[in-house]
């Protein structure tokens, strides 16, 4: 095209006709132009994580130099920020994430499977599939809500109001939405070929599903649902409502494991929320260090799913 | 071969079960009578009268989207599967309606078995891809033996010998589709459905399926869907034409010997396709 807006002696051989025709002497600045746009794009979405990431490091570090690691990991919540840790924050956590393990995992795989392998293909399952998938999408402080209504309130005597129980209840409801679509998804990629191929040789669908389908679904099922997890271990708002505690508090040593489910509680994202509105500047630091911890923690969470995920993944 | 091979605990339903009978001219595995089967409200085959004789091959033919595959998978109840799929006739397996509302379609399906268009190995070893139907079906006896005598028939034991406990996904195309055969065979059916079963395979691995064919057929009845017209004329005994009408139905066209079809059809769409003129 380019060649031929200005004039060209007329080609000697084919040579050099296709010489004239194929090599380019204009560039194109287009594609550099949207290329330069999406690379930008990359570098804004990158720069704010990085910057953040460097500010809460460099804020958490008088923390870290200052204090004992473990001191700062197992030591209660304090209004003397010199003393004040992370210990019940971090049990409440792991609790926490037990709960939604136990509960939002098997109902969850055990909904997909229904949804995916028993349910016929008429308007009420695409309606029920439809809404899950707005569930995934409700803000989890609806959820506390819920959570208050259901759980803090109407079934109070049982698990003892605002406690770790509403609260890893709460959890696992936000998070099951999320749990059935990724089995779900899982589910569907295996493909119809092997549900033929057990069918063919006699199978009943129990024994397809059970023998095929979820033992080949479960590497994938495993990686969403831990996934999952980790977005719960940094859920906030729905503890809060709940009423996860913001400031410090004791059990009774000699308390049983009724009592220390019952009894109040607190996780580490409450904790990060509550030493935030702090005025003093030393629990900017702690809220920092708990920050970091968090991260971690997440970071460690999802590092095993991805693990388990290239362990396992399987082309068909 | 057959009398080596330990008989499961299911009863088998075949006539004479135990010792089966020589095979007859007369003797018709399946009878299928004014056969159609849907897709919802759409049509996919109509009207088929079928006899598919004992201990042959037997060979589907047509262009594509005649009904070949559906009226496969109707024999064994495959098409059960498949959403919105239903049937008006009659298919007789040894004189049973297969679509008899007492009818067990997981038991038809121990019994007629199936390899598939493209090689669909459990993602599992070697072992276990011919152990599971055996072990569902509640075979108690020497599970070891079992395995290897049907990997012997399938034509695959010599290579697959040492590395039973491989997946069977690591295995090429040609294996794959073999140690499907020998899945199929390990649950002792009456019947092999194939359903293209050479399509995604290369020429050498298309003859090793063929080869084995013939040898399975002295103890099965095969039936094979193919899109290659060379394979069904040299690798089927009896041939059956479909095509597709102007209601996009398949149907039946002709039936009878290979080389009957192949050589003098009696009608002139057979001719026209397989002589390439269409399809």
């Amino acid at each position: 095209m380019g060649a031929q807006t200005r004039p060209v002696p007329p080609p000697q051989s084919a040579t050099e006709a296709v010489e004239q025709a194929i090599m380019g002497h204009k560039r194109d600045w287009r594609s550099t132009l949207f290329e330069l746009a999406l690379l930008l794009a990359l570098l804004i979405a990158l720069g704010v994580l990085v910057w953040l990431i460097t500010d809460i490091f460099i804020k958490a570090l008088p923390v870290f130099q200052e204090r004992n690691l473990v001191e700062f990991l197992t030591n209660p919540m304090s209004s003397n920020p010199r003393r004040a840790g992370i210990g019940q924050a971090l049990w409440g956590s792991i609790v926490l994430m037990i709960f939604v393990a136990i509960l939002a995992i098997p109902i969850g795989i055990a909904a997909a499977v229904y949804l995916e392998e028993y349910a016929s293909d008429n308007r009420l399952t695409r309606l029920i599939n439809t809404t899950v998938r707005n569930l995934a999408g409700v803000p989890a402080v609806v959820y506390g809500l819920l959570g208050i209504a259901v759980f803090v309130v109407f079934l109070r005597d049982w698990t003892g109001g605002q406690s770790i129980i509403s609260g890893g209840f709460t959890l696992a409801i936000v998070v099951l939405p999320i749990v059935i679509i990724t089995s779900a998804e899982s589910l569907r990629a295996v493909p119809s070929s092997i549900r033929e191929a057990g069918f063919g040789v006699g199978a009943t669908k129990w024994e397809v599903i059970r023998s095929h389908v979820i033992p080949y679904a479960l590497p994938g099922i495993l990686t969403g649902t831990i996934l999952t997890i980790g977005r719960a271990f940094g859920e906030t708002a729905p503890l809060l409502l709940v009423g996860a505690v913001t400031g410090g508090f004791a059990v009774a040593a000699n308390a049983s494991i009724t009592e220390r489910l019952q009894g109040p509680y607190t996780a580490l994202p409450t904790v990060i929320f509550s030493w935030s509105r702090q005025p003093r500047a030393e629990f900017r630091e702690l809220t920092a260090a708990a920050i970091i911890v968090l991260i971690a923690l997440v970071l460690i969470i999802n590092a095993i799913a991805i693990i388990l995920r290239n362990r396992y993944a399987r082309k068909w | 071969m057959t009398s080596e091979t330990p008989t499961m605990t299911r009863p088998a339903v075949r006539p004479g079960a135990g010792a089966p009978p020589e095979p007859t001219a007369q003797e018709h595995v399946f009878e299928v009578r004014g056969f159609s089967a849907y897709y919802g409200d759409f049509r996919a085959i109509r009207d088929v009268d079928l006899d598919v004789p004992r201990n042959r091959i037997t060979a589907f033919i047509g262009p594509s989207g005649c009904g070949k595959s559906t009226l496969l998978r109707c024999l064994n109840r495959m098409n059960d599967l498949v959403p919105g799929a239903h049937i008006s006739g009659k298919v007789n397996y040894h004189g049973v309606d297969l679509y008899d509302p007492r009818v067990d379609a997981v038991e038809v399906r121990r019994r007629i078995g199936m390899v598939f268009q493209k090689p669909n190995p459990f993602p599992k070893s070697i072992y276990d891809n011919i152990a599971f139907g055996p072990r569902i079906a509640g075979y108690k006896d020497d599970m070891d033996a079992l395995v290897e005598s049907s990997l012997r028939r399938a034509a695959i034991w010599d290579e697959v010998k040492d590395k039973l406990k491989q997946p069977g996904t690591a295995l090429s195309g040609g294996q794959q589709q073999r140690l499907c055969i020998a899945r199929a065979i390990a649950v002792q059916p009456d019947v092999i459905l194939m359903d293209e079963p050479c399509s995604a395979l290369d020429p050498v691995a298309t003859l090793k399926i063929e080869e084995l064919m013939f040898e399975l057929r002295n103890d099965y009845t095969i039936l094979i869907v193919t899109h290659n017209m060379q394979q069904a004329a040299r690798a089927s005994d009896e041939t059956v034409f479909l095509t597709m009408g102007d209601d996009r139905a398949g149907y039946l066209v002709e039936k009878g010997p290979t080389a009957q079809i192949f050589t003098n059809p009696k009608h002139q769409l057979t001719e026209d396709y397989v002589s390439g003129r269409f399809g």
